[in-house]
């Protein structure tokens, strides 16, 4: 009998086939055929290993980043790579991980339909990787495991309903419609942009549209994930290089291989480590993100769907490279004052100031003008360095792992959830999720007492009662 | 035959407009064209009969072959548009009387 636990408990002790679970609860609620639902099992169960795979690549070539950036500067450089950072974290973290993934959209799901916040939180990638962190932060807190995932479970369901809505003032500006949110974890830096982009405003002479500049095109690469981390990563392993100096390399790390060539390759193979990664995590949602969003639509009226932000670079194209440019440019203030302060040292993460500055850029610009894009993503910029620097001591070990998450929203999670357990405990984490709780039904109690107006013309309503 | 939904990491966009073909093409009752989504980095010439783009990537994606632009990512009567068309281009017979 023991024995025969023993193996039920090495089962879920696997993330693996926690996933592939949820996959085949995820395809058999959508009634998918019988090879349909044992190929989706199958192929989560592999991709998650694909993703732990691709976890030991990005570790094998961070490794020698660290070292050499502890040489050569004697603090430590920690690269900002959400998919570097979670894959790393799976290892350990994995199961809880996947279940608070799974809850937190059941929980979504129910806060959107029984109050006003109707956003259904569709980028399954992020909010993995925030189920990833919050896996973190509730074990470094030292809670049993099924706490871990109750509580966990409600922490990312209040985050995946209320991140969307923070965006959401700013978004109907871009949009001119109330009817998709932005789901990203990039939300409180690009609200951040929106609310800084108003305030710079200027009433007597309003700031011009960014649209109405003419902008040099060629910057297309930009948009190639693994072009960009490979060369973004090879100019600062090269930096780091030259800092460390060959003698250190050659000697400690390289096994002789010329340094700048060994630099070069250990940067180019991070970035196939997060190839194998984003492989990965899309096999692993590819059967379980459908599900959720049939679901959440039988069940939530009204549902705003919160996706991803590319959605809005259309709307702005030139904004979108002024707010990458100017959300850089705060990077690398950031990483100058970091040295100045002498702290551990966030290194702009090319990708996340490209996604969350970009839209950072757009929502201002339909803020605030060309003086909004640009200062609005500036601020994200800023938020994004300092934000994963306050997080490094709230994540435990994982902190001292070379790399960390990139955006915004994991920055004010974390902290939100690290500090009430730094000041008191499990206690303190237990009461502060359920007082958020309590503070989105009052949110929407109030909401709804003084919104009536936009209730009486749902165009949902409409056709419903004429369709009878 | 096959589409694929591109943006630059694969994760996101690409696969919400993946599952919004899905919803065209069960709309207009068509069976057998495969679906999928990828990131920018990882497609090649030949991966699919068709590829989808938000018009941000329009620049990105030449000699991929076949590529089909949308203006907006997340309209959703442009895509039916524009998968109708592009069924209609491949010889792909609709059933008639579905799209209601």
């Amino acid at each position: 009998m023991n024995g025969f636990l023993n193996v039920l408990l090495d089962i879920f002790r696997q993330p693996s086939i926690i996933v592939a679970l949820i996959s085949l609860v995820g395809l058999s609620v959508q009634r998918k055929s019988f090879s349909d639902v044992l190929k989706g099992t199958v192929r989560t169960l592999v991709g998650f290993l694909v993703l732990a795979a691709g976890a030991g690549v990005v570790v094998g070539a961070l490794n020698p980043f660290g070292d050499m950036f502890q040489h050569a500067f004697d603090v430590q450089g920690v690269v900002p790579n959400n998919e570097a950072i979670v894959g790393q974290v799976l290892l350990d973290y994995g199961s809880s991980a996947a279940l608070i993934f799974f809850f937190g959209m059941i929980i979504n799901i129910a806060l959107a339909a029984t109050t006003r916040f109707k956003f259904i939180y569709l980028s399954g990638h992020v909010a993995f990787y925030m189920a990833a962190m919050i896996a973190v932060i509730m074990g470094v807190a030292g809670f049993d495991t099924w706490a871990v995932v109750l509580w966990g479970s409600l922490a990312q369901g209040l985050y995946m309903t209320l991140s969307p809505a923070l965006v959401q003032p700013f978004m109907r500006k871009v949009t001119g419609s109330d009817d998709v949110a932005i789901g990203h974890t990039g939300g409180a830096g690009i609200a951040l942009s929106g609310l800084v982009a108003t305030l710079v405003r200027g009433k007597k002479n309003p700031s011009k549209s960014t649209e109405d500049i003419v902008f040099p095109k060629g910057l297309g690469f930009l948009r190639d994930t693994t072009v960009i981390v490979a060369l973004s990563m090879g100019i600062i392993y090269l930096i780091v290089a030259l800092f460390a100096g060959p003698g250190y390399v050659e000697d400690k790390l390289s096994d002789g291989q010329n340094y700048i060539i060994f630099a070069l390759m250990q940067a180019a193979t991070f970035s196939a480590g997060v190839f194998i990664i984003l492989a990965g995590v899309r096999v692993v949602l590819a059967e379980i993100v459908p599900a959720f969003r049939g679901i959440s639509e039988r069940l939530v009226k009204n549902a705003k769907p919160a996706l991803d932000v590319p959605i809005v670079f259309t709307f702005a194209p030139n904004a979108v490279l002024l707010g990458f440019l100017s959300s850089f440019v705060g990077g690398i203030v950031g990483m100058v004052v970091m040295i100045f302060l002498g702290t551990p040292i966030i290194v702009p993460g090319v990708v996340a100031h490209f996604m969350t500055g970009a839209a950072s850029g757009v929502i201002g610009n339909a803020a605030g003008g060309r003086r909004g894009a640009v200062l609005g993503a500036f601020a994200n910029g800023i938020a994004i360095t300092f934000l994963p620097l306050l997080l490094l001591p709230v994540l435990g070990e994982i902190g001292f792992s070379n790399s960390t998450f990139s955006d915004s929203d994991y920055g004010v999670v974390g902290l939100f959830l690290g500090w009430l357990s730094i000041g008191g405990g499990q206690i303190a984490i237990i009461a502060g999720i359920i007082a958020s709780i309590v503070a989105v039904y009052v949110a929407s109690l109030v909401l709804r007492l003084r919104g009536t107006k936009s209730d009486a013309v749902e165009p949902e309503t409409a056709t419903a009662t004429a369709a009878k | 035959m096959k589409f694929l939904a591109v943006c630059s990491s694969g994760l996101g966009s690409s696969f919400m407009v993946h599952m919004n073909i899905d919803k065209v093409l069960k709309e207009l009752g068509v069976t057998g064209v495969d679906v999928d989504h990828a990131d920018l980095g990882s497609v090649a010439r030949g991966d699919a009969d068709t590829i989808f783009v938000g018009s941000d990537l329009a620049d990105s994606v030449g000699g991929l072959g076949e590529v089909v632009v949308l203006d907006s990512i997340i309209d959703m009567a442009e895509l039916r548009v524009k998968v109708r068309e592009t069924l209609a281009a491949k010889g792909v017979e609709i059933p008639a009387g579905d799209a209601a």
